[in-house]
Formats: structure tokens, C-alpha cells, sequence
């Protein structure tokens, strides 16, 4: 019984963290209509970040988003401006956004390679090792940190989106980009800081990622494809459905690992996505898609 | 016209043939082993998803299945090295289209990005499978084929001339396919699932049939690749990597056109196969790779084959005729090929 207590809540507080990637990415999606397959080694590259900052001017990984965040800020707005605002707006522009943003992680992925060597590392804080006692387990400070981080930029995200004058824009820029142009949004702006936005939310999973499991650049690939996968199952584009897939996500490969082992964690997962998808292709809580002329 | 096509064929056939003859560097060689295989597999992958529109991110379940196919087998039955590993090729294409009919019929049922997904998340759990079914796949140990009987200059002949009977045995499916009232349902399928349904084409049995012949076609391919390496893993076989870059090479040389996979296998591959052995694997053949890769999509978004098709096309109006005798350097055989293949995606 211990143990599944243990799996939940170290399900839901490690889905608190993807939570924070996988709304990026669904934002993203929901706004321009690409698939950001470097969200994976941009959360890397947030991590990397931290570490560098930590490691070389001492500043504590938490702190040190302060630093961070606005950083990959300007980059997303940089990647924006030079390649996805290339794109034409067509049936080819998802596949072709995969194969930019692939382009651009590969480049990442050999900076990253070249600056820090593939040596696995994780980052250091003096409360990284302690914990406190929770019935019959220990519960690292640093997971709850991580969680609380998560909640309270998600929580600024969720304002941001549903309370502000941008959010509106957003939103209807998501719902019918030409309609939103029409009226008067500049959705091309809209888009450029959606993009920095999600991109600036890699910095904060990064870190908290990168405190929580040894890391080097080839980790994206296995975080990319758990991230598409929690979008894909909350229903593209959906904040909400981000969310709760990134909790559901977690808690099952945690049970799963409790219950039968951690082989099994992924497969479980996976195979339940595909039955789901079956029975309800938009995922959870996306809009099922209208027929596209 | 027709004549210069078959002429330009036959060319690049003699080519593919005579070159493990003249040339019997085995670093060139084994170079070209993996060319002539990718642009076998980026061929199976096309007849599916270049021609149907489904673009599926998860070709290594196929040429994993294959490849655990083929060394189960000669694990199994105790089969020498040699030449009987190549006649079972086939059966290791027949398994992983068996495979295909299941995973077809569920991730079918999927369209766009959710079919993409729902690819990778499948090779995933394949890969689990292998994995964890260690009873059966001998899990992380992996599987090693039996050793080869030849040595020295002849090592690579046979793989080579086995590899490249793949790539035609491809090619002349893809072909048939392009070329048949098949292929059209197909590609009324990509241009619109919902109008060519009304329009009386069954939609389900095609897409699911091109989405088995794609699997057989990766399956073979994916056994030799093994084969030729001598051994397999389960990260080595369902390999994400291998996802990407089969789609990558057909993007790059023309989805859904007959020989931009093959084109792009050809481009890539071997500066893929150079930069690892220039610059080591892990950093600098990276950032070379995927600067080139953006360079080339965001100059050429549709493909190197329809960019070439409408700059002779432009010629051709320019001209007002075609003459006949015009050079056969490389870049129009493939332009004149293309005339009986794709390129009308806009």
C-alpha cells in the first residue's frame, strides 16, 4: 500500500514537471500549426544552462531561471524569426516544421555534444540530497521544489492565457488564424511570442528535469518522444488535456514500475495511448478536427 | 522521350553494377551497402506514406521486425552463414507484413499528426518488447548472426549485389504502384481521404494494403542491414533514428515522387556515412548535417526532385521543344525519370 502511495505521488509531482514542457509544446501547436520535435533538446539545453550557471558562477539552479527563462526567451523569438516564419501556410507545413525543427535540434544537440561532452551529469544545489520522512519513504526536497516551480508558472500561464488582453489573441489566433487577421490581431506577433513562450518554459522543465535525472544531450530524444506523446493524448492544442495526460502519463509508468517493474513502465503507457486513440483519435480533450479543404 | 528514360535507367543500372569492380575499397564499399539499403527502405516507406499522405514516423518497427526475424531464424534453426541467410529474406518481409495488418488496422483508424504518434509510440513498444521478452529475443544481450564464410576484397560483393536487388525489387513495386489505378487511389487518399471515399475508392483496404507491401519492403531491407552488421540489439533495431531518417531522406528528395527516395538516400546517406568517419558521431558532423538539412528544406521546401522538375519545366517552355539529344549528365536523368513519376504535388 506504501508503495502505491509512493507511485502516486511521485507520478504526480514528476508530472507536474512534463506538465510545464508538454504546455509549451500544445501551445505551440495549437497557435502556429507546427510540431516543435526540439522541444526535447531545447529542454536539455534549459538544463544544460543551469548546470553552466551553477557550475561556473554559482548561482542556485532555482535563482538562476531568472536568468534562464528570459534567455531562452530571446532564443525562441531568434528560431521563430529565422525558420519557422519561412514556412508557407499549407498542407506540407506540419511535415516540413518536423524536418526544420529537427534540423535545428541536431545543431543543438552537437553545440551541446561539442561544449559539455556526452558524459551524463545532473545538477547540484546543497538541498539536492535531502529529503523528508513521509510515512514509510523519504521525499526529496528537490521534487517538491520542482513541483511547486511547476504549479505557479503554470498557474501564471493558465492567466496569461485565459485573463489577458495577449491570451484573447492567442486564443482566437489558435481557433482561426484568418479571422483573428481580419479582425485585427497581429498574429504574426502573437505567434513569434507564443513560440519564445514555450520555448521559455523549457528553461524552467529543464532545470527541474536535469535536478531530477542524469542527463546529456541524447536524453532529448527519449523526452521528445514522451512529450509528443502526453499532447498527442491530451488532444492537440489543449492546455488542459496537456496537464492532466502529463499527470496520467507519470502516475501509470510509476505504478506500473511499483507493480510489475520498470521495464514495463513505457509499454504500459504506450499501449494505452494507442488503444485511447483508437477509440478517440482527437485525444482527450482536443476538438475533433473538421474536414480540411 | 520514353527512350532517354530507359536509356538513363539502364545507365545508372550498369553503373550500380560494375561499381563494387572498380572500386574495392571496403570503406567505399560498405558505404555504399548502406546507401543502396536505405534508399530500398525510403523506397517501401514512400509507397505508403509519400504516396498516401500518412506520414509515419515509425518505419524501424519494420526493419526491426525483420531483422530480429532473420537472426531468430538462423539462431534458431542453427543456420550457417553464407548465402541461405539471403534467401530468407523474404520470409523476414512476409513476418514483418503480417506484423503490419494489426498495427495497421489500429493506427489507421488515426489521421495527421495523431497517425504520426501513434507510429513512434508503436516502434516504442516493440522495442519494449524486444527488451523485455528476453526469453525469446535474448533481450539486451541481443542476437548475433552467424559468421560470414567470405574474407578479403570479395567480403562485400555478395551484400552489395543482394542489397542492390532490394533497391530494384522496390523500385519496381513503387513503380507499378505509381503507375497503376492503385497508385492513383492512393494519392486521391493524400490529396482527400474524405472526396476519394465519396468518389467510390475503399479507402480502408488501400491504405491498409500499401501500408503492409511498405512493411514487407522495410522488413527485407531491415534484415540486411542487420545481417551486413553482424548483430542486433533491440536499440539497434527499433532505432528512433532510423525513424527519422528514412523520412528525412524521402523529404528531402521528393515525397510521394517515384525516385525522390532514392535520390535522397543517395545524397544523404554517404554524407552522413562521411561526416561520421570525418568528425566522429556525437558533435561536429551534427551541426553540419542539420545546417545543411535547414539550408536545403527552407531553399527547396518540396523536395530536390519537384524543385529540379519545375526548373525543367521552365526550360522546356522557355525552349518551346524538347531536343531530343540533350546531355545526360545526372541531374536530367533523374528530371526525365521523374516524367513517369510524381512531382504534381504543388
Amino acid at each position: 500500500m506504501a508503495l502505491i502511495f509512493d507511485a502516486l505521488l511521485s507520478g504526480l509531482l514528476t508530472g507536474g514537471i512534463y506538465a510545464l514542457m508538454a504546455s509549451g509544446l500544445t501551445l505551440i501547436f495549437g497557435v502556429l500549426g507546427i510540431v516543435n520535435v526540439a522541444q526535447g533538446i531545447l529542454v536539455i539545453l534549459g538544463a544544460y544552462l543551469s548546470y553552466a550557471l551553477y557550475q561556473y558562477l554559482h548561482i542556485d539552479i532555482f535563482l538562476g531561471l531568472l536568468i534562464t527563462m528570459p534567455a531562452m526567451f530571446v532564443l525562441g523569438l531568434g528560431i521563430e524569426w529565422a525558420f519557422i516564419r519561412r514556412l508557407k501556410q499549407d498542407q506540407s507545413r506540419i511535415m516540413l516544421s518536423v524536418l526544420v525543427m529537427f534540423a535545428v535540434a541536431l545543431i543543438i544537440e552537437g553545440t551541446l555534444n561539442l561544449i559539455f561532452t556526452p558524459d551524463l551529469v545532473t545538477l547540484h544545489a546543497t538541498y539536492i540530497d535531502a529529503s523528508w520522512p513521509i510515512g514509510g519513504f523519504y521525499l526529496p526536497y528537490v521534487y517538491v521544489f520542482a513541483f511547486i516551480l511547476s504549479v505557479v508558472l503554470l498557474t501564471g500561464l493558465y492567466f496569461l492565457v485565459y485573463r489577458t488582453q495577449f491570451g484573447y489573441s492567442l486564443r482566437a489566433s489558435m481557433q482561426n488564424r484568418t479571422a483573428a487577421e481580419l479582425i485585427g490581431i497581429d498574429v504574426r506577433r502573437v505567434s513569434a511570442i507564443t513560440f519564445a513562450i514555450g520555448v521559455a518554459l523549457t528553461a524552467a522543465g529543464g532545470m527541474a528535469y536535469g535536478a531530477t535525472n542524469l542527463f546529456n544531450a541524447a536524453s532529448s530524444y527519449d523526452l521528445i518522444s514522451r512529450l509528443l506523446v502526453i499532447i498527442v493524448l491530451g488532444g492537440l492544442g489543449s492546455l488542459s488535456g496537456a496537464l492532466f495526460a502529463s499527470l496520467g502519463m507519470l502516475v501509470i509508468s510509476d505504478l506500473t514500475t511499483a507493480l510489475w517493474g520498470s521495464q514495463w513502465a513505457s509499454t504500459v503507457f504506450f499501449v494505452l495511448l494507442v488503444v485511447l486513440l483508437v477509440f478517440r483519435p482527437q485525444g482527450l480533450f482536443g476538438q475533433l478536427e473538421g474536414r480540411k479543404q | 522521350m520514353k527512350r532517354i528514360r530507359v536509356f538513363g535507367l539502364l545507365v545508372l543500372l550498369l553503373l550500380a553494377f560494375v561499381f563494387p569492380l572498380l572500386i574495392s575499397d571496403p570503406g567505399y564499399d560498405s558505404i555504399a551497402i548502406y546507401t543502396l539499403l536505405y534508399a530500398a527502405a525510403v523506397t517501401g516507406w514512400n509507397l505508403f506514406s509519400g504516396y498516401s499522405g500518412y506520414i509515419s514516423l515509425g518505419y524501424a518497427s519494420f526493419t526491426g521486425i525483420g531483422a530480429y526475424t532473420l537472426a531468430l531464424i538462423c539462431e534458431h534453426w542453427q543456420i550457417p552463414g553464407g548465402y541461405i541467410p539471403f534467401l530468407l529474406l523474404p520470409v523476414a518481409g512476409l513476418v514483418a507484413g503480417i506484423f503490419a495488418i494489426p498495427m495497421g488496422w489500429v493506427a489507421l483508424r488515426t489521421r495527421r499528426v495523431t497517425f504520426v504518434v501513434v507510429t513512434i509510440a508503436m516502434m516504442f513498444v516493440l522495442q519494449a518488447l524486444a527488451f523485455n521478452l528476453s526469453g525469446f529475443t535474448s533481450g539486451s544481450s541481443g542476437v548475433i548472426f552467424p559468421l560470414t564464410i567470405w574474407s578479403g576484397d570479395f567480403y562485400n560483393i555478395p551484400y552489395y549485389y543482394v542489397s542492390l536487388v532490394l533497391l530494384l525489387v522496390a523500385f519496381i513495386v513503387s513503380w507499378w504502384i505509381r503507375n497503376s489505378k492503385y497508385g492513383l487511389g492512393l494519392l486521391a487518399i493524400r490529396d482527400d481521404e474524405d472526396r476519394a471515399l465519396g468518389l467510390g475508392v475503399r479507402t480502408w483496404v488501400f491504405k491498409l494494403s500499401a501500408f503492409v507491401i511498405s512493411a514487407f519492403l522495410g522488413g527485407m531491407a531491415g534484415a540486411m542491414f542487420a545481417y551486413y552488421g553482424g548483430s542486433i540489439f533491440p536499440a539497434t533495431a527499433f532505432d528512433p533514428v532510423v525513424n527519422l531518417s528514412v523520412a528525412l531522406m524521402g523529404f528531402l528528395g521528393g515525397v510521394g515522387t517515384l525516385i525522390g527516395p532514392i535520390v535522397g538516400a543517395f545524397l544523404l546517406e554517404p554524407f552522413q556515412q562521411y561526416l561520421t568517419i570525418q568528425y566522429g558521431s556525437l558533435s561536429l558532423n551534427l551541426i553540419i548535417l542539420g545546417s545543411l538539412l535547414l539550408l536545403i528544406i527552407l531553399v527547396l521546401p518540396g523536395g530536390i526532385v519537384p524543385a529540379l522538375h519545375r526548373i525543367w519545366l521552365k526550360r522546356v517552355a522557355m525552349r518551346g521543344a524538347i531536343s531530343p539529344v540533350s546531355s545526360h549528365d545526372m541531374e536530367q536523368e533523374e528530371v526525365v525519370l521523374l516524367e513517369s513519376g510524381g512531382g504534381e504535388k504543388e
